[in-house]
């Protein structure tokens, strides 16, 4: 496509994409701006003056509920959630490499828990620990219904990666006499770790902002998507924005953080003269 | 052949060392948790308590009552609107980033700025709806201000409107990301090829492009679709109450403890997906596409 692309078509393309991103954005933004609504504003616009009143609002306990407990649970549950996806999926990305007996099994078992509706992991979680006679909670159950939504992910990635991944690296490291953890720790992690590092953020917020397969899983303290969710049905007021406002912003500073993170990696590799980085 | 010899024992079996975690960790929550449900689909329950038993009473009263028909159509049309909708959606946008955005930074750049929202919490994404929609809000104040209505539009918020628009808006990006990376992988040189043998943009797109993306189409409509076909919380938060759909009555079954029959209700929603997914898969061959 040569340089007469700029054409009719290729406005018309890129105004669609805009009105894409703005009606991506739009709203959000919107309930930034309505969080700081004066004391006296309403769910909507117009702004009655400008105020962090519902900000404040939100960390009185009767207002909102347990606001900071289970704000505190969603992050340890998200690193918790983190961490045993990044190590499984490598793992599992490992194992996939060869063949091996029940390799067809567990691949379709992975892309089932992808398809098969969220209620019905929560429902099914919590039927089991019911008749098992066990208590669910956030750290176990909940757990486990959030690995069954991470771990296929992390895995479909970790194909992708290993699909690009040069396997001369292992050898030559063989070749030179390392061992198979020694390969593993110094040159197989290092090249991988932008994608580990994804799948950790894939794992955090996928986690983090898990509603449905939380419900009937978490037991008696709730996680935060469950807080936000009883709270839309009995407030309403701008505190609602001002929780929206602060979880947005957490995740936005996850991410960015991640993609900081990323590029620090990428370049100390420029600044290093290494070519690994390449491979991944 | 690149396994040293001496270690070939361990080796052969590192991979199922490797896989255990991902095996046990489904296992124990995904296949095991799926049979408890099939199982106590066929118990007994009464207000207080659930009993083992096998009886088929959970699914003649679900098969029997025409509320069940009319959900599950309801959430069929739900399904068949959000995945007509995301996929023009999803496949333009990724076009536009695809094939006419130059520099593969912007690219990056463009792609970062249409996946981010899918990091960030759903609900909220759902909330942030109801200052626009409301009966006082930004669309109906935008509306009058135009002087294209005169009183406000109440079809706007909680209505089968509002619940679609939010879905395309939550799920927008399970066809982007897919597609988007299928149409990365096509090779150009096969585009150069059909302009240089006469292909007009058009002809191009559809004869060259659209084949060669379908994987990808069909990955994002298995989310699309299964994503919709399960959902509660939309339904219940952007409807205010007003519409059914199959997984806000399990939901509801499970919040009135009838238990056998929220999953006699799931093990059908399953098949029913699982024959959607399957009847996708029979259209477009992903193993051969991959």
């Amino acid at each position: 496509m040569g340089s007469e692309r700029k054409g009719l078509g290729y406005w018309l393309l890129a105004g669609f994409f805009c009105l894409f991103v703005l009606f991506l954005y739009g709203p959000t933004i919107t309930i930034m701006i309505l969080s700081f609504q004066g004391e006296n504003g309403g769910l909507t616009f117009p702004m009655n003056g400008f105020s962090l009143h519902w900000f404040g609002r939100l960390f009185e306990q009767q207002a909102v509920g347990d606001f900071g407990g289970s704000i505190s649970r969603s992050l340890i549950l998200g690193l918790v959630v983190t961490v045993v996806t990044v190590t499984v999926s490598l793992a599992a990305g490992l194992a996939f490499r060869r063949r091996f007996f029940g390799a067809t099994p567990l691949f379709y078992m992975a892309i089932a828990s992808l398809i098969v509706p969220s209620i019905l992991v929560s429902l099914g979680i919590g039927l089991m620990f019911n008749v098992l006679g066990i208590e669910p909670t956030w750290i176990t159950s909940a757990l486990g219904a959030h690995l069954t939504w991470t771990l296929p992910f992390g895995l479909l990635i970790m194909f992708a990666v290993f699909n690009r991944f040069n396997r001369a690296y292992e050898e030559a490291a063989r070749d030179q006499g390392a061992s198979p953890w020694q390969t593993l720790r110094h040159v197989v992690v290092p090249i991988l770790l932008p994608s580990l590092i994804g799948v950790g953020l894939f794992g955090f917020t996928l986690s983090y902002d898990e509603f449905a397969r939380s419900l009937m899983t978490t037991g008696s303290y709730n996680t935060l998507p469950l807080e936000i969710y009883g709270m839309t049905t009995s407030v309403t007021t701008p505190v609602l924005y001002a929780l929206g406002t602060v979880t947005t912003l957490l995740s936005i500073v996850v991410i960015t953080a991640t993609l900081l993170t990323l590029t620090w990696v990428q370049r100390r590799r420029a600044g290093k003269g290494s070519d690994a980085g390449k491979a991944a | 052949m690149s396994a040293a010899k001496p270690a070939l024992r361990l080796s052969a079996l590192a991979p199922y060392l490797q896989a255990t975690p991902l095996g046990l960790v489904l296992a124990v929550f995904l296949v095991i948790p799926i049979l408890t449900i099939v199982i106590v689909s066929f118990w007994d329950y009464d207000s207080v308590m659930i009993y083992p038993d096998f009886i088929f009473l959970n699914y003649e009263e679900l098969l029997g009552s025409h509320v069940t028909w009319k959900t599950y159509l309801n959430t069929l049309k739900y399904a068949a609107f959000v995945w007509a909708f995301t996929l023009g959606i999803g496949f333009t946008v990724a076009y536009f980033v695809a094939f006419h955005v130059r520099s593969s930074t912007a690219q990056m750049a463009l792609f970062l700025v249409c996946t981010i929202p899918f990091l960030t919490s759903n609900i909220i994404r759902m909330i942030s709806w109801i200052p626009f929609l409301g009966r006082n809000g930004i669309m109906n104040q935008t509306l009058m201000g135009l002087g294209l209505t005169d009183e406000p539009l109440e079809f706007l918020l909680f209505s089968d409107f509002s619940v679609i628009l939010t879905f395309v808006y939550l799920y927008a990006q399970f066809m982007i990301v897919p597609i988007f990376n299928s149409m990365m992988r096509i090779d150009r040189n096969l585009i150069e090829a059909a302009r240089d043998n006469g292909a007009s943009g058009f002809q191009t797109l559809v004869n060259v492009i659209i084949p060669l993306t379908k994987s990808g189409i069909l990955i994002g409509s298995i989310f699309v679709v299964t994503l919709v076909m399960g959902d509660f919380i939309t339904v219940r938060l952007m409807s205010g109450g007003q519409s059914a759909s199959v997984g806000l009555m399990i939901a509801n079954q499970i919040s009135l403890l009838q238990y056998p029959a929220a999953a006699a209700n799931a093990v059908v929603l399953l098949i029913i997906v699982l024959m959607m997914v399957a009847a996708m898969l029979r259209v477009v061959d992903i193993r051969k596409e991959l």
